[in-house]
Parts: structure tokens; sequence; C-alpha cells
């Protein structure tokens, strides 16, 4: 018994100390962050892309409008976040996407 | 009539009543391992104490042929009795009748058993087992959830409230647990979500099942919705009866004492438990259990954020509130879940009158960009406000690492605990050796002709030095530095001797607590 939790304890280090210690499901379940990446939307919500205002090799600004994507009823303009020219555009009129697609790929 | 004729006529009607929603539905409740909602009340309270109200109340529903319907009680029961020697009010939504969906006269109901509670200054116990809002009530069913949630509000930190998931307790039912003080829940039987699996996979795209997705595994481990865990309905209402003889009746008691009892000590050796090294685990759990009455010890929300323990024991008889860093999680770090999971027990005991003992061992907060972007800030100030705004005694042991902000927030004498102990093992510094070492002695250590030397040097420097409890007592930080023998005996005097505390607050309407 002794032995069999001592194998299960894992190192965690505060302020350059190393503890021995057992972990939380939760604590090894977190995701490792990732920095926002500018140059491509991806969809936030299931849904259906009802508009696309730009087309391959437009320049875009910050604020404008590139998709209209309807989701739980509601029409949502879909921004860009950053200046940019259109570089891909995956998805049609019509077309029902789920959450995290990439819709549109930039270059910035 | 005659009144032979009127009795019978009362008996029938009470017999009517007392079906329920009929053998079928009964049936089908069983199959699944649940009781019936009159069963479990029953089931909780000491034998024949169940005094039963508004059995005769009736539906108000009028559209969609509801009028021709009889919904025996409205499908909830509400009444009072006795539990554990404590008066106490009860309801129970009945699922087997139209799934224990909450009208307006179902929510009448609640909310007069609530109001009886308030008055007579009695623990409320909601069992809830129900499909949600009648939907064709409509409007008014809203406004009997929001009837049950304003007084749910107006109870809290005046009556202890319990609510027992024992069913499915979803969309805006669930704010009615959310706001009372312990939510109890039962393996595959509660469910408890703000939006079912059906719609998340309507809108999301998303599939989970219900048990995954607020099963009572869910909600005791990863959202801290629940207080307690238990695989079947009679262990849960043990897990209520030992819950209601830690705690007293309503804010203005203290809990019941019970006769004095030493700790198992041949099982649990307050001596012999933590290692001298510092960064090596152990289960804080045995300490509390080697200095509280008969090692009996209720522990709360035990899978949540289980790198802080906090839960109810008794010394010389009297409740108190435990709060200990759990080395053996997490090496016992604060955390966004820990902390909101200490500073809302601590409000619970000081709104109670239930003395607080804290026990401290903990390098710090836990780093990580997961950690500051939930806000650790945020929620890791709700402990400093709840210890500082708390006037029941509290006394604090610090029993090994004590180091930075950690050091504050578990109830130093800075945020007025009444009496600070420190074990000889104790290290209150602003960070472990190893860390401290390399910011002071930086340049000596990168100077030498062997830094790795150095730096070991240094360290061992710095341990002799600070890592001990004389530097703290020295400016009176820490009030006594005793021997972990003593433990038991210096906290129960300090609990004697704070028994008639009394601290007065700056007049305002309330504080602003991070929430």
């Amino acid at each position: 018994m002794e032995k069999e939790t001592k194998t299960r304890y894992k190192t965690i280090i505060v302020d350059n100390v190393k503890y021995k210690t057992l972990l939380t499901k939760k604590f090894k379940n977190r995701k490792p962050y990732k920095e926002p990446e500018l140059n491509i939307i991806k969809a936030f919500i299931s849904g259906t892309i009802r508009k696309i205002y730009i087309k391959k090799g437009d320049k875009v600004k910050a604020g404008d409008k590139l998709v209209v994507l309807e989701a739980m009823k509601m029409r949502n303009d879909i921004i860009a976040m950053t200046d940019g020219v259109v570089k891909k555009i995956n998805v049609k009129v019509g077309e029902k996407i789920s959450k995290g697609k990439v819709i549109i790929e930039f270059d910035i | 009539m005659a009144h032979q004729q009127k009795t019978s006529d009362l008996k029938k009607r009470m017999r009517d009543a007392l079906k329920g929603g009929g053998v079928k539905a009964i049936k089908k409740q069983k199959a699944i391992g649940k009781l019936t909602a009159r069963e479990r009340i029953i089931a909780i309270l000491d034998p024949k104490t169940f005094h039963e109200y508004d059995l005769f109340v009736e539906h108000a529903a009028k559209d969609f042929d509801m009028d021709k319907k009889y919904l025996p009680g409205d499908g909830v029961i509400t009444g009072t009795g006795i539990l554990m020697g404590h008066p106490v009010c009860i309801y129970a939504q009945d699922f087997t009748v139209a799934g224990g969906s909450l009208g307006w006269m179902h929510s009448k109901k609640i909310t007069k058993i609530m109001d009886h509670a308030m008055k007579l200054k009695v623990p409320i116990i909601g069992i809830n087992d129900s499909g949600g809002a009648r939907i064709q009530e409509g409007v008014n069913s809203l406004a009997g959830y929001g009837e049950i949630f304003y007084r749910n509000t107006q109870a809290s930190g005046v009556i202890p409230q319990i609510s027992v998931i024992l069913g499915p307790c979803a969309g805006g039912a669930v704010y009615s647990p959310a706001l009372t003080d312990f939510v109890f829940v039962v393996d595959k039987i509660s469910k408890m979500f703000i939006t079912g699996p059906e719609v998340i996979k309507t809108v999301l795209g998303e599939e989970i099942s219900m048990e995954e997705l607020g099963g009572a595994k869910v909600h005791s481990e990863i959202t801290g919705n629940a207080h307690f865990y238990a695989e079947s309905e009679m262990e849960c209402f043990d897990q209520i009866k030992s819950l209601i003889s830690f705690i007293p009746w309503n804010n203005l008691k203290k809990a019941a004492k019970f006769p004095k009892k030493g700790p198992k000590t041949r099982k649990y050796k307050v001596d012999n438990i933590i290692p001298t090294d510092p960064k090596h685990p152990y289960e804080v759990r045995n300490v509390i259990k080697a200095i509280c009455d008969d090692s009996e010890f209720l522990e709360i929300q035990e899978q949540f954020a289980a790198n802080i323990v906090i839960g109810f024991a008794r010394m010389n008889g009297e409740t108190i509130g435990f709060v200990a860093n759990q080395p053996n999680v997490l090496a016992g770090v604060l955390d966004v879940d820990s902390s909101d999971k200490a500073a809302r027990f601590i409000r619970y005991c000081d709104s109670f009158n239930i003395p607080l003992v804290t026990l401290v061992d903990l390098p710090g907060y836990l780093p990580g960009i997961d950690q500051e972007h939930a806000g650790v800030i945020r929620h890791g100030a709700k402990l400093l406000y709840a210890y500082s705004e708390a006037t029941v005694p509290k006394i604090t042991v610090i029993l090994r690492k004590a180091y930075g902000g950690g050091y504050i927030a578990m109830c130093s004498s800075h945020l007025k605990a009444d009496f600070v102990f420190a074990w000889p093992s104790a290290e209150i510094a602003v960070m472990g050796p190893e860390g401290a070492a390399n910011i002071i002695f930086k340049k000596e250590i990168m100077n030498a002709e062997n830094p790795d030397e150095m730096r070991k040097k240094k360290v061992n420097e710095y341990r002799k030095k600070f890592a001990n409890p004389y530097v703290a007592a020295a400016y009176g930080y820490v009030d006594v530095v005793i021997d972990p023998v003593d433990t038991r005996k210096m906290l129960i005097h300090a609990i004697e001797i704070s028994s008639n505390k009394k601290e007065i607050r700056p007049e305002r309407k309330h504080g602003i607590p991070p929430f």
C-alpha cells in the first residue's frame, strides 16, 4: 500500500522548489496556452453561413464585416480582427459549419 | 353528512392524494434506485416525526386542458419534522406527479414552507427531483422559481439551507440549490445542468451524456457545485444526519454541544505525521483526526479542489470548522478553486457561529497561465476577504511551510487571527530557501568558481536563518511556538477563552466581496 502511493507522486514546482505531490484530474486536463492566431477566423459557434461580404485577394481592415454566421436564430456579423489580405475562404453561402471550423485565412 | 361520513370522506381524499403519481409511475421511479418523495422524507427524519401540510393543494393551470387534470399535492410534499433532535422544515418534489414539474401552486407550497422555516428559525431541507418548469403554466412557473430564489437569498446566513438533488434538476431550477449552503448528490441519480445534452448538441454540435455533463461525479469533482457525494440515497441521508448534528438551528444559536471525547491517539499520532523534508507530502486529514474529538471529521467537498481540506469536527464537544492545506495534492497550493472553496466555507462558519481552526502548510499560489487567466487574483482575494471579515474565533496553526502570499492568506495574525501557533517545523518566509537564495545571492552564485556549490551553501545559510518560526515569533506574528503534542490542548484553551469574543464592524449595508 505504502509503496503503491509513493509511485503515484508527481512533482510540481513553486518558486524554484520541487514538491512531491499528487495531481488532480483537473490539473492534468488543463489545456496548454495557445497564442491567438490573428490570421484565421474560426467559427465560435455551430451554424449556417448566410452571407459572404469578401472575396479572395480583398484587402480588409480590422473591424470589416467578413461573413454572416447564423446560429441560435441570430445572424452574427463576423468581423476581421486585424488588417490583411484574404488568402482563402473555406465556406459557401448556405453551408452548415460546426464550432471551431476555420472560415477564412488571411495574409497579414 | 354525519360526522362519521365526513371523516370517511376526508380519509378517501387523503388516500387519493397519497397515491401520488400512481402505481405505474412509482414503479418506474423505483426501477432506477429512487425512493418516492414521501419515502425520502420519512427516511431522513427521525421516526414518526413528519407532519405534512397542503396535501389538498391543487394546481392552478387552466390552459391546454390542464384544468381537467388532478395532480396530487401538485407534485410536491411539504412539512415539518424532527431530524437528529433538531426541528426542521422540509419539502420534496414528487417526480411521479407530472414529472415533479414546477407550477405556480407547487412553488407556493415550497415558498410557504420556506417562510415557515424563516419564522420558526429552523433549517430547511429541499429535495429536488423535477423535470423543470411546467411549461403549460407559462410565466407563472418562472415566477414560482423567482419567488424561491428570492427566499433562498433572504434565508442565506440566517437558517441552514440544505439541498438534496435526487433526480433531474435542470435549467433555472439549479439556482435554488446553488443559492443554498449545502448540496447533496447521489451517483447516477442526480443530474444538474443549465442546458441539457440535446440543446448542446443542436446548438454547438457537441455530444455528451447527461452523466458526463452534470452527473454527481462531475459536480463533486469538477464544478464544486456539490458538497456531499453518495453512492446511494440511504448513504446520502446518513450524510445529512451527520451534517445537521454539527450545525446550529439558526444564526443566533450555537451548534449543539456533544460530550467531549479524546482523539484516537493510537491510530493518529500528531507528532508523527509530517515528514521533515518540506518538499515531501503527507495526509493533512490525519493531523485533524489526531487533534479532534473521537477523530471524527466530516469533510465537505472532498473531491473538489482537494488541495485544500474543509469540514467540521468537534473539540471539547464544540463544533469547529477546519480549513487545512493538503500537501498531498498539488503540494497544498492555493489556486482558483481552493480559494473559492475555502472562502465560502469560512463565510458559512462565520454566519453560524462556528469557530475556525486553520492548519497551514503551503508553498504559495499555483503558477500557470491557466490560473492567471482564470482570475486567480480575483478568486484568491475571496479568501483574504472571508478571513478578514470573519468575527468568529479564528485560530491558526502553522505546521510547516507558510510562504509568501499564502502565509498572509491562511488566516495570519495580520488578517486578525486571534491566536497563531506554530510548530517548530514551521517555515515562515517570503518563499522557500531555494527560491530566495537564488534571488538574494544571485551575484555571489553567478560569480562563484563552482556556482552549484555556492548555491547549496547559500540555500543552507538562508534556511538556517529564515526557514523557522522564530523570525515571525520575534515580531509577535506567531503567539506561541508549540510542541505538536500540545496542539489539542492549546486549541481547546484558545477556543474556550474566545467563547465571548465580540468584534464590532463599522456600520454598512454590506461589503463588496470579490464574487
